[in-house]
């Protein structure tokens, strides 16, 4: 069996003092989409570069298509597309020269580059920017052209950290329906993201971290149906509410001035509760990754 | 250094430079011309009517190879400072190379030669001009182009290094003030370092990289073998490699983490 395209076994990464990546492990196979969630400072970027191989590992195992992060990192580098969080194209070069002159950094040669660099700016809607230096691109201009640079090597994979954050829901848009037709070709993808909606409805696979560990593993679907159940039911948290549903024998979760309740059966259960308690505000909704996020830590994702 | 981290891949590190160089080489590339001949003229003819000849050399001959060797060293030193602190620190461009088959080891052999091209080209340009102006001997004066590239590839080790020391932009200043300015009035450039006491010069010879440039310089431009001009060229290449060596660690001690 070929070897998966990431394997990270007890993954461990320490900055001096502090411990970013606490022991992970997980499974990435070839053409998965695997998404990696986390508030800020979970950890996700630190995973990312480590895999990217532009960070050392300080301890556990990482192979990327089967070679050590450790003993071939320029034969991985060969084979991925890194988007970094960071912006970092060249300011002082137009659309066109940021594509070509990073193709040499692959070997590329020029004829092969420049082809690759009409292809990809036609693919990422950026003709009319062609020979624009890049500094008056509008930030997802910029994105796109972050990731149409990443795939000038024709990678195996692709990792992308946070390639949507910052822009306005139009841009992300264009991008996830860009990634869309990248996951059909089938690359295999990597992402951070901390949009929880995008996540769930792109990824095949994911991981929520906190605090540098993973919480839970598993397709968005299956990571719900097992912690959550099927339904939210949320109400108002008063005292009245509190000692109605500690009769019932409900078992409920505060959040802030919210009460949830999870459930397989929510129409039943909602006209017991109204009945019974008789709230002055009730609501059902669709259990989210959000609400698996805010059982695990406490807290919501973005804050 | 780990065995394999130095290839040939560093020339796209230095391509890159050149490829942007060449877009804007009229904004880069004239100031420092422009500042050599002030100092030239300035010194040279304007000081050099009341400055007796130096050792049976009129002053404008006695400056003009030590005018060459600071274009040498700011050609360098200023662009692995600013020039690659701006790469590294605002336009994340090292970030963006390392995520390639390059490694962080051709990244900064990349900028180091590439600021050794700066000196070259500054030469290059400098060159005609003292040749025209009758400053400098022929055939001698070529080996102008090497000592460029030598003394080049030091100044840029050195401005690396103290980019990879620097918290921000601003405190480049201080080695720029503290270290460069200096060196640049007590390398025997303007006065002869013979002029200074004995204990003197030995530290200049010891530690300062511009006298052993000055030296070899003078010693091309006049031309004059300089008893000492194949100690300071040894001197020169031995530095170079250490300074180099030093670069990377430092550089690597800030960027791999
Ligand atoms: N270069 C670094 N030096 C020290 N600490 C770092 C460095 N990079 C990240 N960290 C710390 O490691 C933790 C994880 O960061 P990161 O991997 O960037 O998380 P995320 O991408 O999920 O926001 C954070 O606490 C962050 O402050
Ligand atoms: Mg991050």
């Amino acid at each position: 069996m070929a070897a998966p395209a990431i394997l990270a076994e007890g993954l461990l990464k320490r900055y001096d003092d502090l411990v970013a990546v606490d022991r992970c492990s997980f499974v990435v196979e070839e053409g998965e989409v695997f998404g990696f969630l986390g508030p800020n400072g979970a950890g996700k970027t630190s995973i990312m570069r480590m895999i990217a191989c532009v960070s050392p590992t300080t301890g556990g195992r990482l192979e990327v298509f089967g070679m050590s992060v450790d003993d071939r990192p320029r034969e991985i580098k060969a084979l991925i597309g890194v988007v970094s969080q960071e912006n970092n194209l060249d300011p002082d070069l137009t659309v066109y020269e940021n594509l070509t002159v990073f193709a040499r950094f692959f070997e590329i040669d020029r004829a092969e580059a420049a082809r690759r660099a009409g292809e990809l700016i036609g693919f990422f809607g950026l003709d009319e920017k062609r020979d624009t230096v890049i500094e008056s691109l509008s930030g997802g201009m910029k994105r796109r052209l972050t990731i149409a640079r990443a795939l000038i090597n024709r990678p195996r994979l692709v990792i992308l950290d946070e390639p949507t954050t910052g822009l306005d829901p139009q841009a992300r848009a264009l991008i996830w329906e860009r990634l869309r037709s990248l996951r059909s070709a089938g690359s295999t993808i990597l992402l951070s993201t901390h949009y929880l909606e995008e996540a769930e409805r792109f990824c095949d696979r994911l991981v929520i971290m906190d605090g540098g560990r993973i919480l839970v593993e598993g397709s968005p679907a299956e990571i719900v149906a097992a912690r959550m159940g099927r339904a939210v039911i949320e109400t108002v948290d008063d005292p009245a509410v509190i000692d109605c549903l500690e009769r019932e024998g409900v078992v409920f979760e505060r959040f802030g001035d919210l009460v949830h309740i999870t459930t397989d059966a929510p129409d039943a259960l909602v006209q017991r509760l109204v009945a019974a308690c008789n709230p002055s505000r009730l609501s059902v909704r669709n259990a989210t990754l959000e609400d698996v996020f805010l059982r695990l830590t406490g807290r919501g994702l973005r804050e | 250094m780990t065995p394999g981290s130095v290839s040939w891949r560093f020339r796209h590190v230095w391509g890159r430079n050149l490829h942007i160089f060449l877009r804007t080489w009229k904004v880069s590339f004239l100031p420092p011309i422009f500042d050599s001949l002030f100092f030239l003229i300035a010194l040279g003819y304007g000081l050099g009517q009341f400055v007796q000849e130096i050792g049976g050399v009129d002053y404008a001959r006695f400056v003009a190879p030590a005018i060459v060797a600071i274009g040498i060293m700011n050609g360098a030193y200023y662009e692995t400072t600013y020039g690659s602190f701006v790469r590294m620190y605002y336009q994340k461009t090292f970030d963006a190379l390392v995520a390639t088959p390059v490694t962080i080891e051709e990244v900064i052999v990349g900028e180091i030669l590439w600021g050794a091209t700066k000196s070259v080209i500054y030469t290059v340009l400098i060159l005609p001009i003292l040749i025209l102006l009758g400053l400098v001997s022929l055939p001698s004066s070529l080996l102008l182009l090497p000592l460029a590239l030598v003394g080049g590839l030091l100044f840029g080790a050195i401005g690396l290094c103290f980019t990879a020391w620097t918290p921000s932009i601003d405190t480049l200043n201080y080695p720029s003030f503290l270290i460069i300015t200096p060196m640049m009035v007590l390398s025997g450039t303007f006065f002869p370092l013979e002029s200074l006491p004995l204990p003197v010069q030995y530290v200049a010879y010891g530690l300062l990289p511009l006298a052993h440039i000055v030296s070899i310089a003078r010693g091309l431009t006049l031309p004059a073998l300089a008893p000492f001009m194949l100690a300071s060229a040894a001197w020169l290449l031995v530095a170079t490699g250490l300074v180099m060596l030093l670069a990377i660690r430092l550089m690597k001690r800030r960027l791999v983490v």
